[in-house]
């Protein structure tokens, strides 16, 4: 662990970061852009690995990990599955098409800022500190460290200070789980 | 510095001929086992009981002619086996397969990287695996192919939910991630008690046990449970349409996917390396593990060699209505009694 944190801090931190950025912005970019959806769907995954990368470098080992089990493990491949299993049934491929592009545009930014608006504000991350690379600001531990027991305190918070945000995403999760299953039957019959 | 990176490269290199060799080896192994089961011999022409027939299938392999055919993926479809073997290596960069030890009046950690989260990095890693299967199926333009994916990725998705939730019980127990402190606490007595006994998480975590096993079966796609290349009904699955060493790779990616699922096993349930006499011989340690992982791999081909193959649906049924919701139970169970 320490020659791996000498190696990222002291040699590779940045030039990791910009490769891992492109990677993410031009896989993203490829996502939304390319016609055959199954191609789609392989980008998606290289651009939620780079993400996982980003984790890493940030040392959030758990996220990093979290997010290629859930995303890359999980989402994606039940993404894939659905491709696969309508394009064989429809007998032609999928394809796809960028006709909700004014409503695209509109979520992503107020996406974007929201996302914005809880960094600036909430977590007090500056993103450009003297060193003049992301600067190890205040995350949830103490100021101008980052927190080494990161499961603990995520368990942490989760079940105290963000009980109500934690629990509602749950229901919402619970009801479109629900809601896909009511869709698929009423389908069949 | 310099020294670290020396010796970490030799680690690697030597933890993954140590592996290409067990993938090598378990055909061999695999063979001779199933064909005494069926009162066969096995293969005993190459080598003395025929120990060199690995070397020779491999060699037989490389020098066979590559067929490709027309409606292919190019990209995927060559990506596709390296992508299938690439995670089932991976595993073992955080598993520990040794006590520390000294050599030379150096230190030795026998372990290639102690993440302390061990344990999501295995399960994350393993969810990987079936992307070599998706897009072998996919970019080979065959309707034999893209129903083993189908298969493979339903069945993978619905059993991990199972291996996940299997060794929660043990997590809770144990208050760690890291699988050298997972290995560190079952070196202590039973329950802190029982002295005569190890504290291997088999015995507090049977239930657990069983589900990883069973899930664990399901995720490497081995018999009774390897609905993805049912020859007797999809040819060969997703690999039908690939030949020469690609075709091996997937053979490679395969058993590696086992060892490193046992060893995996190993590690969480029995102990890791852990073994008496380890005070005074602490290179006993490896030869322990390298036993339990053995044991693990006789289960698999045992298994391989009794029980017919599932029914699909049968699958599926099994893995959501009866794996999933025992899994679950042990879960609360097991939280239930930490809390006590």
């Amino acid at each position: 662990m320490d020659m791996f944190q000498i190696v990222l801090d002291e040699l590779s931190a940045r030039p990791v970061f910009w490769f891992l950025s492109i990677i993410m912005l031009v896989s993203g970019f490829m996502v939304v852009t390319l016609k055959n959806i199954f191609h789609s769907a392989i980008y998606l995954i290289l651009c939620l690995f780079s993400v996982a990368g980003i984790f890493i470098l940030l040392e959030a080992e758990f996220l990093a990990a979290a997010q290629v089990l859930i995303y890359v493990g999980a989402v994606a491949i039940l993404m894939i599955f659905a491709i696969m299993l309508s394009t064989n049934v429809s007998g032609k491929k999928t394809m796809t098409t960028q006709n909700g592009l004014p409503v695209a545009i509109i979520s992503a930014v107020f996406a974007l800022g929201t996302i914005a608006l809880v960094i600036m504000t909430k977590l007090n991350i500056v993103m450009r500190g003297s060193d003049g690379f992301i600067s190890k600001g205040l995350w949830i531990g103490e100021k101008g460290q980052l927190p080494t027991e990161n499961i603990m305190l995520i368990g942490k918070y989760l079940m105290t200070e963000y009980m109500l945000p934690f629990e509602v995403i749950s229901v919402l999760l619970l009801a479109s789980m629900i809601g896909a299953i009511a869709l698929a039957r009423n389908e069949r019959s | 510095m310099l020294e670290m990176i020396l010796f970490a490269s030799i680690k690697v290199v030597v933890v993954v001929a140590a592996v290409l060799t067990g993938c090598a080896y378990s055909t061999l192994l695999e063979r001779k086992v199933v064909g005494h089961m069926q009162h066969r011999m096995g293969p005993n022409t190459a080598g003395p009981y025929g120990l060199l027939t690995p070397l020779a299938d491999g060699l037989k392999l490389i020098f066979k002619e590559e067929i490709k055919p027309a409606n292919i993926e190019p990209i995927t479809y060559m990506l596709a086996p390296m992508i299938s073997f690439v995670p089932a290596i991976l595993t073992f960069a955080v598993i520990p397969f040794g006590k520390d030890n000294t050599f030379f009046g150096h230190d030795f950690t026998l372990v290639l990287s102690d993440l302390n989260v061990g344990v999501l990095f295995v399960f994350a890693v393993t969810s990987l695996g079936i992307y070599g299967i998706v897009l072998a199926g996919w970019s080979s333009g065959s309707k034999y192919s893209i129903m083993g994916a189908v298969r493979s990725s339903a069945q993978m998705i619905s059993y991990e939910v199972g291996y996940g939730l299997s060794i929660v019980g043990v997590l809770i127990i144990a208050n760690t991630l890291s699988l050298r402190e997972l290995v560190e606490l079952q070196m202590l007595p039973l329950w802190g008690t029982v002295s005569f006994l190890p504290n291997w998480f088999i015995f507090s975590q049977p239930l657990g046990f069983i589900l990883f096993l069973t899930c664990a079966i399901a995720e490497t796609n081995r018999a009774p449970f390897d609905m993805p290349e049912a020859e007797s009904e999809l040819v060969a699955g997703y690999h039908t349409e690939y030949s020469s060493m690609k075709f091996s790779m997937f053979f490679i990616a395969e058993y590696a996917n086992m060892i490193a699922v046992s060893a995996v096993g190993a590690t969480i349930f029995l102990g890791g390396w852990h073994g008496p006499f380890l005070d005074t011989m602490p290179m006993l340690s490896v030869l322990y593990f390298v036993l339990k992982v053995f044991c693990f791999m006789f289960f698999y081909i045992w298994l391989r060699a009794t029980f017919p193959r599932f029914r699909y649906d049968q699958l599926m049924a099994f893995g959501w209505k009866v794996l999933f919701p025992l899994a679950l139970l042990n879960t609360i169970v097991t939280a239930f009694f930490v809390i006590l």
